[in-house]
């Protein structure tokens, strides 16, 4: 491993490479927050929408959990594009990982939802409370800390995921990182810079998770 | 207006096929203290989980201070009140339950302040100065800042009775509040409920405290297999039961 030339091509190629990384944190970043909207409403759904809503939802998260997401990529940057939805390479890709970060989401809310005792319910529905004040002031806290570490592990994938949107074109930091190797083949050692920063970017992503999980930890 | 608190008139509830509660009349006055005595089984809880409609009924009718819980009459039919109808309704009764189910993600003082905020439509301090009004009433005062997972079986008793009555309530429905509880921590809690009812609060409470409900009740009702086998002054029904059932029940009952 020529040590020095790979450190050198990552400094020249610099610019490139942060642009990807920017790419890769904008594009997770934003699948993990709207995924995890969406997968809310998904979970709230699954576990007290009426039969119709249920059976609907319960089709749209088997069939994206049971896709892999690199169809799902191909599939919302080709086929939305037919049907007169034109979004770019990016907003696609973003849209997939949603979808796919939603699904992964609302089944995991839907079993901490489902996991909080009938009890909980009663009492906030004895005091006046309506649904949502008791799903917002009682329920969702006591999910959201249930689902921490589960969430962690899902936004963790979706960073992962994320390299894939290169399929379409997106220059994230796998692919930045790819360009530099067809022009300096330093295949081994760039694929492996490659594969560090990532690891960075979910160690600190699990890192922050358990921070936050001792920070709302309920006392006992 | 001597109009009847809770007036409850040919009561039936069916889970499925079960028939658990075949035909209830009951009326309680301001200021009654009602106790529901019976094996198990016997509809108690149901009964008063129908109260604040967290039971729906299929037939005859709940009203608190004349106003029919969870249902209009309209057209000749029955119609159920809207969810936000509901709320309000049950806001009017409070509930203190076997398992406390306090809230495990508040303190003591938040589990207290939750419905006088939402529900009530209280700013913070003024929430959480009636808050700590009832906790002292209730001896919690100094664990007001603890979870739920640190406090005993008693205190959380007793922090959820607070919550309950911290709401002004008309009526307090307790279902075996001390039931789950250590033997050493049972006094504690029907202490206090005692010293609410001496102040002239309404309740209807589900016990197996036989000792207890002879002390605290003016009306004592004995369930039996959904239906009110018997009712009447604690000194009567305890110390002269007309039927077979009750007498055997007490005795069982080690009373
Ligand atoms: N959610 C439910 N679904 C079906 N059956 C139920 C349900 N809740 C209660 N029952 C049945 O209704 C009957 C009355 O139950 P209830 O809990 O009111 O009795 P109880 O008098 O409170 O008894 P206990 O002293 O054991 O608490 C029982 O046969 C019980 O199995
Ligand atoms: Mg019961």
């Amino acid at each position: 491993m020529e040590i020095l030339q790979t450190l050198e091509a990552i400094w020249l190629a610099r610019t490139a490479i942060l642009d990807g990384l920017w790419n890769t944190i904008q594009i997770s970043f934003l699948s993990i927050l709207l995924g995890t909207i969406l997968g809310i409403i998904v979970g709230l759904i699954l576990t007290y929408g009426n039969r119709a809503a249920r059976f609907a939802i319960r089709i749209y998260s088997d069939f994206l959990r049971g896709t892999p997401v690199f169809v799902l990529i191909l599939a919302c940057f080709y086929i939305l594009s037919v049907v007169g939805l034109d979004l770019t390479a990016f907003q696609a890709g973003v849209f997939a990982l949603t979808l796919f970060c939603s699904s992964h989401v609302g089944e995991i809310v839907r079993g901490a939802l489902q996991a909080i005792p009938k009890g909980q319910t009663e009492a906030a529905k004895s005091i006046g409370l309506t649904f949502s004040k008791t799903f917002f002031s009682v329920l969702l806290p006591q999910a959201l800390r249930q689902i921490l570490p589960t969430w962690v592990n899902t936004a963790t994938e979706i960073v992962k995921a994320s390299t894939l949107l290169s399929i379409i074109g997106v220059v994230e930091l796998l692919l930045a990182v790819q360009q530099i190797i067809s022009r300096t083949y330093l295949s081994l050692e760039l694929y492996f810079f490659a594969g560090f920063v990532f690891f960075i970017i979910n160690f600190a992503i699990e890192k922050a998770g358990r921070y936050v999980e001792r920070k709302v930890a309920i006392p006992t | 207006m001597s109009q009847n608190l809770l007036e409850i008139q040919n009561l039936h509830k069916r889970f499925g096929q079960l028939e658990v509660l075949k035909g209830i009349d009951l009326t309680m006055r301001q200021g009654d203290v009602v106790s529901l005595i019976g094996s198990s089984g016997s509809g108690k809880t149901t009964l008063l989980r129908c109260v604040n409609l967290l039971e729906e009924y299929e037939e005859g009718v709940v009203a608190v201070e004349g106003e029919q819980i969870g249902y209009k009459q309209k057209g000749g039919k029955r119609v159920r009140l809207s969810e936000k109808e509901i709320a309000r309704q049950r806001a009017m009764t409070g509930m203190a339950f076997q398992h406390f189910n306090l809230f495990p993600h508040m303190t003591a003082v938040r589990n207290v302040m939750l419905g006088l905020i939402k529900t009530r439509g209280m700013d913070k301090d003024e929430a959480h100065s009636i808050a700590e009004k009832w906790l002292e009433r209730v001896g919690m005062l100094q664990r007001k800042d603890h979870f739920p997972g640190q406090l005993s079986g008693g205190q959380q008793q007793r922090v959820a009775i607070a919550r309950a009555i911290a709401m002004n309530p008309k009526l307090m429905l307790f279902d075996e509040v001390t039931s789950a509880l250590d033997p050493e921590l049972v006094n504690e809690v029907l202490a206090v409920v005692l010293d609410l009812a001496k102040d002239g609060m309404t309740m209807l409470l589900v016990t197996h405290e036989m000792q207890f409900a002879h002390d605290v009740s003016n009306r004592v009702i004995f369930m039996q297999d959904g239906r009110i086998g018997e009712e009447g002054p604690p000194k009567e029904l305890f110390k002269k039961p007309k039927s077979e059932r009750l007498a055997a029940f007490l005795k069982s009952s080690k009373f």
